[in-house]
């Protein structure tokens, strides 16, 4: 693969919204090529309004969303799909398409109007399942996946989308434990890809596992910013979900040193409502 | 079965019941003329070739493009909506399409009339429902509004249908608008083929064309933006193309339902969803079909059954059979 610049999703001041009303204030953001930003915040808060916005659906209420330094409203649907890819959360298909099917309809974007994928369409599917190890999985129907196999799949497509951002829905909600670490593990390892990485999820340890940078979204606007281990404080994590939590530093045993959560469980120590 | 293979199948079966449909009917043809004139021409029969030329080829012709032409478009709409339980009527093409027809009964036009009624009639009824479906738009699920709207209008040209069958004349226009909307393939001329055919071919070649398209927008709305696909675009020529064909088709044969239902799975059964091979597979199945009922409605018993009637009677059991056939199995 060719080596890419690194260019840059810029929010400047934007106020985010549905007809009128602001659902987050003067939020200002950057996500570059090779970083993984982990977005977190309790629900009903505007995680979905911001991805929206970004992924062009809604247009912001004020203020400027830039990619490279320019307009996104100003890219036409084609031109911006080659920049941003979209990872939802997990969802049915109503007819059963295989797996290499919805990996190849990443193609679209680079295809002619009235084209269909050809054998360079195809090999680049192919390498990316191949990256994510499912493979085995090519020929099976995405509706008979499991949620996690699923949610791989997806992310494989946006990878064959080979778009320069990458932005997931809460990729591990409705996944067990394993699978939810296993997708964080792939997650993580995109960064060698060199794309960039917006991320929503409601597990801070996520953030010490793969985040690059954090932000945190509370009451209407950007709460927080910066590194997982100096923004992710205990105070932080009372602030925005309302219950004790502490940090804890992991043995440096070689294998596995990063900060954890681990909320505090007596209850006469937690601030239940916290608004 | 993939690819090529399956179409080249599709095309030999085809040929196969159609030639057996030249030669099923209430003249008695032997196979050995019928194989004799189609290679040389020449037969003992000499009111052989009237009879294949001018009534039972325009009515073959018919009876395959109605098929072919109903299934693609039902599958082409069942893609964009998303679902498989969607029919080509959805939008009112139907009912409109009845109500021109009656109307035109009703000033005692002539043929060609109540064909150009019964087209108009469709695509507006079509139309209107695209624009209700505009007018409220924005900030609701788009195809679900569109899935209304064109409820709306059925309901409401199913309405004015039942008017103008009241005032009609109970003993020779009401019968017929009654004939008209059982659908039939009895009354169909070689001229009224030479009108529709460019018509289907209109319809269906940029159905064929987006068809990669099409399978995109299964994944919904968002989704197959971020995918790149320009969204309003597609649906509006989707439901361009896929209302011209069934239109077309409703304005020489009356309303024949089911095909447009049912066909699609079928052909999904065998072909798959992608749509690229979805949408000619369909065709091919729906013209087999087609014409094995039409075989059916003629020679069954002495009198013609409407064709409509004989869809619905072997739709209703079978899509009772596939529903629960792929209830355990995913779509």
């Amino acid at each position: 693969m060719v080596k890419q610049s690194n260019i840059s999703l810029d929010l400047r001041h934007t106020d985010l919204g549905y007809n009128g009303r602001v659902v987050l204030r003067d939020v200002s953001l950057t996500i570059d090529t090779g970083e993984i930003v982990c977005l977190l915040g309790p629900n009903g808060v505007g995680k979905t309004t911001l991805f929206k916005t970004i992924l062009g659906f809604i247009k912001p209420l004020a203020g400027l969303i830039t990619i490279n330094g320019t307009d996104i409203s100003r890219f036409s649907p084609k031109d911006f799909a080659r920049l941003v890819a979209y990872v939802p959360q997990l969802h049915h298909l109503p007819f059963p398409y295989t797996v290499r099917d919805v990996v190849l309809f990443g193609r679209t974007v680079h295809l002619g109007l009235f084209a269909s994928p050809c054998k360079k369409d195809r090999d680049i599917a192919n390498s990316f399942l191949e990256l994510l190890d499912i493979t085995h999985l090519a020929d099976r129907a995405f509706s008979e996946l499991s949620g996690g196999e699923r949610q791989i799949v997806i992310i494989a497509r946006a990878l064959t989308q080979e778009a320069r951002f990458i932005i997931l829905d809460e990729p591990t909600s409705n996944l067990d434990y394993g699978n939810q670490v296993r997708i964080i593990r792939k997650i993580g390892e995109l960064r060698k890809q060199s794309v960039g990485i917006l991320m929503a999820t409601h597990t801070p340890d996520h953030a010490f596992m793969i985040g690059s940078k954090v932000v945190v979204v509370d009451h209407g606007a950007l709460y927080r910013c910066g590194k997982p281990e100096t923004t992710l404080t205990p105070e932080t994590l009372r602030q925005i979900y309302g219950v004790e939590v502490q940090v804890l530093d992991t043995p440096h045993n070689g294998i596995c040193s990063r900060k954890i959560c681990a909320p505090v469980m007596e209850l006469t120590t937690d601030i239940i409502s916290h608004h | 079965m993939k690819g090529l293979s399956l179409i080249v199948v599709c095309l030999l079966v085809l040929a196969v019941v159609a030639l057996f449909s030249m030669g099923t009917g209430r003249y008695p043809v032997s196979f050995r003329d019928l194989l004799s004139w189609i290679t040389t021409g020449q037969c003992r029969d000499e009111n052989l070739p009237i009879i294949l030329v001018n009534i039972r080829l325009p009515r073959l012709v018919g009876a395959i493009a109605a098929g072919g032409a109903l299934a693609m478009s039902g599958a082409a709409y069942q893609g964009m909506f998303r679902n498989p339980m969607v029919s080509p009527d959805i939008l009112g093409v139907s009912s409109g399409a009845g109500f021109g027809a009656a109307l035109a009964i009703l000033f005692s036009l002539p043929v060609a009339g109540i064909q150009a009624f019964s087209f108009v009639g469709g695509i507006t009824a079509v139309l209107i429902a695209v624009s209700i479906s505009k007018a409220i738009g924005r900030s609701h699920d788009s195809v679900l509004v569109l899935v209304l709207s064109g409820i709306i209008i059925s309901s409401l040209f199913g309405a004015l249908l039942s008017m103008l069958k009241y005032v009609a004349d109970p003993d020779d226009k009401l019968p017929a608008i009654t004939y008209w909307l059982m659908g039939s393939f009895a009354n169909i001329r070689m001229s009224d083929l030479m009108v529709i055919l460019p018509l289907l071919f209109v319809g269906s070649i940029p159905l064929m064309l987006v068809s990669w398209r099409l399978n995109v927008l299964s994944f919904g709305e968002d989704e197959a933006r971020s995918l790149g696909v320009h969204t309003g675009w597609l649906r509006a020529l989707v439901i361009l193309c896929a209302t011209l064909m069934s239109a077309s088709i409703i304005s020489i044969t009356g309303i024949i339902g089911w095909v447009g239902l049912i066909v699609p799975h079928l052909a999904r059964f065998v072909a798959g969803p992608n749509h690229r091979m979805l949408l000619p597979t369909s065709f091919l199945f729906g013209a087999i079909f087609m014409l094995l009922v039409d075989n059916v409605a003629r020679s069954v018993v002495s009198v013609e059954i409407p064709i409509g009637i004989i869809t619905a009677i072997l739709g209703a059991p079978f899509f009772i059979w596939f529903l629960k056939k792929s209830s355990r199995k995913s779509w």
